[in-house]
């Protein structure tokens, strides 16, 4: 087993060898880079790496330009995970036969995709990698839309968002179904581990990648990456935003161990009303009319019963 | 625990499929990921006894679909080392997306394809559709006519593909049932021959070299896209076509089998000949023969490697030949058959210009008869008497319901 990366603080976390540029095309406070340059830093191991299609594919592999310093690569859409899948499999085989070039490196395998590549169009792909029990981690960029292609609805963008192929109007709040729980559906795989994690909890999110690294097996991340130009907000305030998913409680952060053992990892001091996370961004703003703000209340109600359901799966232990 | 070496008799009876599986044993493949599919299933079942038994020492992936088959094959084989698998008709469909990513990042992986039609209607049995629908995707695709030459052509398109001068994936082709499920006696090499031959793999931007990060698969527009297709279609027009040749002659070398690019029958002195592919060239040489007896100068020409395509070698097969018919084993969907075009793109720029027709037979496993070809050798015999074609340029073989024919 490798050694963990030890972290003491933040300066030292942020000055950490890079093998992800800030050279790259994302947008300014998009926080994609802050969760690959987290979850990078979190080993000093060698990497093998892929995107599928999106936002943080386009912007960092731009012929004759790479913003990575490891080993990567990028197929298509839905296929990221299975790429990751196919070179564990060639580092097992060449390992088997004595034919690795550096036989006693200890690469991590990890494939990074957004939600639309994770919960929609890849579904089956990941499913195909966490059931075969590959030595990887499929990191989920979740900003909860397509946005490389101009932010249309995924099946994880959340009830009473606009999106382009959902968009809000006189008749309409907006995105009528809720986010797919794909926490769920991926700890039913019975894999060693799956958490959610977010890149303004960096120790908790470190944490949790290195216990990923540590199992035997397949894992799951899902990160909430909040979206400057999606969620309009200010890129200035993709931390503050981040904060308020967390301290709201819609995006808890937690852990599943085998499929079974829940733990939460962050319970804010001071927990944030639903109402302040919803007000805060763009996509929510028509909530805020007089025609559509039951939805605030369903909102509200929805995140309360789910925080509940975290509390009791922790409690029971099952 | 070191794996097992096989013990083969000169010759086994083993049908198209076995021979393929027999054949990516004996290259000692690194990894194999796979999804079953009728008829091309036993392959990879025959592949994973082979690993059961400890014949293979490689990793066996069973994924969830052809389509993850092909990308985690990318994923293996950008991570450095022999790679292939196996597929039919609507799994190669499903894979179609992939096959153009893997030429397109220029990953040497072996796909054998057992022929097969496409849906709707849905038909399990042998056709060229899913042959036809992979001619562009920039894979090198090499035909296959009985189970030795598909245990023989994997050989040969492992030692092609992985060349550094080519670096582009290859498909083996074979006939669904036909060549598949039809157990043959094939002359096999010993698995010390049979690797010695094909080699030890030489990875070039390998992933898992970790002192020289590589970035696969990136992001190209109209500035730069355009310059990698060109460079790549050079590389198939210019480099593959020598590196068969060279890989054949080796081969013959190895094993005293000879392959040819394009495969001539009765051809010194023919007046007409039938161009095919896959079984149906067995049959047409049976025929050929025979209307020799009956004093006709029939030959056939069998196309070995599809992908690049043979076209001086055609000009110079067919530069004495006065008429010839293409035999295309799939619906041309509202045109002229594949070989019928590409023939006549070979053929217009030539001296000799033989009289051309084009059939279409065989779909969804139809049966092409002796009969069939006795008919179509007579019919070319015609030609050559009138001096024009006295047929309709595309005719259907085989179909029932009124003669159908067009242009």
């Amino acid at each position: 087993m490798s050694e963990m990366k030890k972290i003491k603080n933040l300066k030292e976390f942020s000055t950490s060898a890079d093998r992800f540029e800030g050279a790259n095309l994302l947008c300014p406070g998009c926080a994609h880079s802050i969760i690959v340059r987290e979850v990078l830093n979190a080993t000093n191991d060698d990497l093998v790496l892929s995107a599928s299609t999106g936002c943080l594919e386009v912007c960092t592999s731009v012929y004759p330009y790479t913003s990575w310093d490891a080993s990567w690569i990028h197929i298509g859409f839905e296929n990221g995970s299975t790429a990751v899948s196919g070179a564990e499999a060639m580092y097992k085989a060449l390992k088997t036969k004595g034919r690795l070039k550096q036989p006693e490196r200890n690469p991590k395998f990890i494939s990074f995709a957004g939600d639309g590549a994770s919960y929609d169009i890849g579904f089956q792909w990941i499913s195909g990698c966490m059931e075969r029990g590959h030595n990887m981690m499929h990191v989920v960029l979740d900003n909860e839309v397509y946005a490389n292609t101009g932010g249309q609805r995924s099946s994880s963008t959340p009830i009473g968002s606009s999106a382009t192929t959902s968009p809000a109007g006189s008749h309409s709040y907006g995105e009528k179904k809720n986010k797919k729980d794909m926490m769920s559906i991926m700890a039913a795989h019975h894999i060693p581990y799956a958490a959610q994690v977010a890149p303004n909890k960096w120790k908790d999110m470190v944490k949790k990648i290195q216990k990923g690294f540590a199992v035997d097996g397949p894992v799951f991340i899902n990160a909430v990456s909040p979206c400057t130009t999606e969620w309009k907000f200010d890129p200035k305030d993709t931390m503050a935003l981040t904060d308020l998913s967390t301290d709201s409680l819609v995006f808890p952060l937690y852990e599943i161990i085998d499929g079974r053992e829940l733990n939460i990892t962050y319970r804010p001091k001071n927990v944030v009303p639903v109402e302040e996370y919803l007000a805060a961004q763009g996509r929510f703003k028509h909530l805020f009319k007089d025609q559509y703000k039951h939805m605030i209340k369903e909102w509200q109600d929805r995140v309360d019963a789910n925080w509940d359901y975290l509390n009791r799966r922790e409690e029971a232990r099952v | 625990m070191a794996f097992d070496k096989m013990e083969l008799r000169d010759i086994e009876v083993w049908d198209g499929n076995f021979a393929a599986a027999q054949a990516l044993r004996q290259c000692q493949v690194d990894v194999v990921a796979a999804y079953p599919i009728t008829p091309s299933t036993p392959i990879v079942e025959g592949y994973a006894k082979f690993q059961s038994d400890n014949y293979v020492e490689g990793e066996f992936v069973m994924v969830e679909s052809e389509h993850a088959a092909m990308s985690a094959c990318i994923g293996a084989a950008a991570a450095g080392g022999r790679v292939a698998t196996a597929t039919s008709s609507q799994g190669f469909a499903l894979m179609v997306e992939t096959l153009y990513q893997s030429s397109g990042m220029r990953l040497p992986i072996v796909l054998n394809v057992v022929n097969r039609a496409l849906a709707a209607p849905l038909n399990v049995n042998g056709d060229h559709s899913d042959m036809y629908l992979g001619r562009d995707s920039g894979w090198i695709q090499f035909d296959s006519y009985s189970p030795q030459e598909a245990y023989d052509l994997n050989f040969i398109a492992f030692k092609v593909a992985e060349d550094h001068d080519v670096r582009l994936p290859a498909m083996v082709h074979q006939d669904g049932f036909m060549t598949s499920h039809t157990a043959q006696g094939v002359h096999t090499m010993t698995d010390d021959v049979a690797y010695s031959f094909v080699g030890e793999y030489k990875p070039m931007n390998d992933m898992l070299d970790f002192e020289h990060p590589v970035t696969h698969g990136v992001q190209t527009e109209e500035d730069w896209h355009f310059e990698h297709k060109a460079r790549q279609h050079n590389d198939m027009m210019t480099k593959v076509m020598p590196k068969i040749q060279t890989v054949f002659d080796d081969f013959e070398k190895h094993t005293g089998r000879k392959y040819n690019i394009v495969e001539r029958y009765d051809m010194d002195d023919a007046d007409v000949a039938v161009v095919c592919m896959g079984t149906s060239v067995e049959t047409a040489r049976e025929v050929a023969t025979e209307m020799r007896e009956k004093g006709i100068k029939a030959g056939v020409i069998g196309i070995r490697v599809i992908r690049p395509f043979p076209f001086f070698e055609i000009q110079e097969a067919l530069k004495d030949v006065k008429a010839i018919a293409t035999l295309d084993r799939s619906a041309p969907g509202g045109t002229c058959g594949m070989l019928f075009n590409e023939l006549a793109g070979a053929l217009y720029s030539a001296e000799n210009r033989p009289l051309m027709s084009g059939k279409i037979y065989g779909l969804g496993g139809r049966d092409l008869t002796k009969a069939h070809l006795v008919e179509l050798y007579t019919e070319l015999q015609a030609n050559v008497d009138a001096g024009k074609v006295t047929t309709p340029l595309q005719q259907f073989i085989g179909v029932r319901g009124p003669k159908l024919s067009f242009l």
